[in-house]
């Protein structure tokens, strides 16, 4: 094995803190060279996960016997030091965020970036959050990388300003702080019974409480788990997501869209581990299911209630979550494979779809909306020194490259996302729409769907439906109403990451099958989480041999 | 020493959440700061109270875990206390941004009657 091989799972989070760091040196008005450095992390940390995703399939067994990677943070073992632990989760979930990273932030180069400071830092800083959520394989971490994710989401939600943000904003900037608070309980909780932190080292240690202290881990899970339901966007926590994503950017909206599904990901992770006898009630059970199914009847009556194109696709989201958090409280094995086939194919359709939003947008009317931004970039370029308060409209006209037929593009790219998001065929959607309810069909066994599976299926269908309607009623308004319509003028950079995106679904579409056969190996792994123990807590993960060692951590 | 010191995390627990579900976002902020310090006690608590035990376990000989205090609660403490330091001042400048902007305190950016 190569050695520098074995430093790769690193690689996703130290290339954007590295670049993010460096770009602060230079000022804003140097946007060459930021742009620059931008795209080449962006880009090699695509490659990066790319590869990883490669090294823990079955096509290279001799690196990670078993499909997964441990690296040792400074070379301390597991329970004791902090590691990072690439399963084809983990490595699943990172190529996804490093995919619509590179399309959102290429999308954003047409002016999203310059509509105010420091745009491009607190992306890499998000990137880099997002890398270390999915790669970290120790609770603490994982708080910490949420942080960083936090923290740069608010910064990128308010980028741009204007009072619809602001407003947006300080209500979730509250909300996630008072759930990283939760967070923070949950985790000192878990510490307080168990001793440690280490995910894979948690699963050995609590079968093993009885009494008060299992009573306790358990509390600290739940406070935990109430943690991941509100990043993850489920129902009664998630008033804050619609307004939130419809005020943000479509380029920062394109990157959130991930953002939920980061709550999800924490969900399945630690349900899987903690499953072995019993998990704790937000990981699953009936309790997960019926808030589940609560989210998806808010994301219905969202869909249908509301009248802005970024508010529809916020409450898709938020569809998106419950139907991925409904598959999950099933507790059916069988479901887990077909959720994550969703997931890959909300993530792409969403981002895409947010980021066609903002092209939209243009088609009506540009008078009002340029007015907002313009409102308070005077005082703050002046406040950071910038010397051309640059006007985000003026390139686009000038050395702007006009796709011909801009309308057509549009038009055709929302009659994608459109069957992507509401699940119709021929598209991806609908493969991943149809293995739920198939799966959902035979979860209850030879004789037929219980109740919750008749729920689960109708409600499913009845979103399908709901999304038809809203967005069928939506594109009539803003593609056939013959009003002041502005046909805008597109360039390919923002063109080309929807086109991209769209792309990437109609590929999944194409090879369904096999990525459907990889989805199901990593729902065998997530049943089987003895795989995951076994090789994070092996002596030789990440350290040399000769220092490493295997104990019992904790009182 | 338990007894006051469950008593302190209480009060500050309790004043944090009234005063975060208070209408101006200058009460909301002064509840998310109790409430960090709320969650701060908390975390150091769970590595149990013990007085007069340094942290740092000494090299050279085998020692007694039992005479030294748990040094990853202060550890996670540390952590804790930087990052809801940070989030506190960026969301005291999203509060005066919002002030700014909508010319009110209050939460939703406008009055109820």
């Amino acid at each position: 094995m190569n050695p520098w091989l074995q430093h790769l799972p690193v690689v996703p989070i130290v290339a954007p803190l590295a670049t993010g760091a460096a770009m602060l040196l230079f000022g804003e008005s140097r946007r060459v060279p930021r742009v620059a450095l931008a795209l080449t992390s962006a880009f090699v940390q695509l490659v990066a996960a790319a590869t990883l995703l490669y090294l823990s399939s079955d096509a290279v067994p001799e690196v990670w016997p078993e499909g997964i990677g441990v690296y040792g943070i400074g070379g301390w073992p597991a329970p004791f030091g902090i590691v990072l632990v690439v399963d084809r989760l983990s490595a699943l979930m990172l190529t996804l965020g490093t995919v619509l990273g590179l399309a959102a932030l290429v999308y954003s180069l047409t002016r999203w970036d310059r509509v105010g400071v420091h745009y491009h830092p607190l992306f890499q800083f998000l990137m880099m959050g997002l890398a270390g959520a999915f790669l970290t394989g120790d609770l603490f971490n994982l708080f910490v990388f949420f942080e960083v994710l936090l923290a740069a989401s608010y910064g990128l939600l308010l980028h741009g300003s204007g009072r619809a943000r602001v407003k947006a904003g300080l209500h979730y900037i509250v909300v996630n702080l008072l759930s990283s608070l939760a967070f923070l309980v949950g985790v000192a909780m878990i510490y307080g019974v168990a001793g440690t932190l280490n995910m894979a080292d948690l699963a050995v240690h609590w079968p093993a409480l009885q009494g008060g202290d299992r009573a306790l881990f358990e509390a600290g899970a739940a406070i935990l788990g109430v943690a991941f339901l509100v990043k993850a966007g489920s129902w009664p926590l998630n008033f804050w997501l619609p307004p939130a994503y419809a005020a943000a950017g479509a380029s920062v909206a394109a990157v959130l869209a991930i953002m939920t599904k980061v709550g999800v990901y924490a969900i399945l992770r630690l349900g899987s581990l903690l499953a072995d006898t019993g998990a704790p009630a937000p990981f699953g059970g009936p309790l997960l299911f019926y808030l589940a199914i609560a989210t998806m009847v808010l994301g219905i009556v969202g869909m249908l209630a509301t009248q802005q194109l970024e508010r529809l696709i916020a409450f898709t989201v938020i569809m998106s979550s419950g139907i991925l958090l409904a598959a999950l409280g099933t507790g059916a094995p069988s479901m887990t494979a077909p959720a994550l086939f969703y997931l890959v194919n909300s993530v792409l359709a969403t981002g895409a779809f947010f980021m066609l939003a903002g092209m939209i947008e243009r088609v009506r009317t540009t008078v009002p909306e340029r007015a907002d931004a313009a409102a308070l970039a005077p005082a703050t370029y002046a406040a950071f020194a910038v010397e051309d308060p640059p006007d985000p409209y003026g390139p686009d006209d000038e050395i702007g490259l006009a796709i011909p037929a801009a309308m057509a593009f549009l038009g055709l790219a929302f009659l994608c996302c459109g069957l992507l998001v509401t699940g119709l065929p021929p598209l991806s959607g609908f493969i991943a729409k149809f293995a739920l309810l198939s799966a959902a069909f035979g979860a209850a066994g030879g004789d037929g769907p219980g109740p919750d599976e008749w729920l689960l299926i109708w409600v499913l269908i009845g979103g399908g439906l709901a999304a038809v309607i809203a967005l069928t009623r939506k594109g009539m308004r803003v593609f056939w109403s013959g009003a002041e319509r502005v046909t805008p003028r597109l360039r390919i950079i923002e063109a080309g990451p929807v086109a991209f995106l769209v792309s990437l679904c109609i590929a999944l579409t194409v090879v369904a099958g096999p990525v459907m056969t990889y989805l199901d190996s990593i729902a065998h792994m997530l049943q089987t989480p003895q795989i995951y123990v076994r090789a994070v807590l092996s002596p030789h993960a990440g350290t040399p041999p000769d220092e490493a060692g295997h104990g019992q951590a904790g009182p | 020493m338990e007894v006051v010191f469950a008593l302190a995390i209480g009060v500050l627990t309790a004043s944090g959440v009234w005063l975060l579900l208070r209408p101006r976002t200058f009460q909301v902020i002064m509840g998310l700061a109790l409430l960090s310090y709320a969650v701060n006690l908390f975390i150091f608590a769970m590595g149990r109270l013990v007085m007069h035990s340094p942290p740092i376990i000494a090299t050279e000989a085998i020692v007694d875990p039992a005479l030294y205090a748990d040094p990853v609660p202060q550890a996670l403490v540390l952590t804790a206390i930087v990052i809801s330091f940070a989030t506190t001042a960026l969301f005291l400048v999203v509060l005066l941004a919002s002030c700014g902007l909508t010319g009110t305190d209050h939460v939703d950016g406008e009055e109820r009657d």
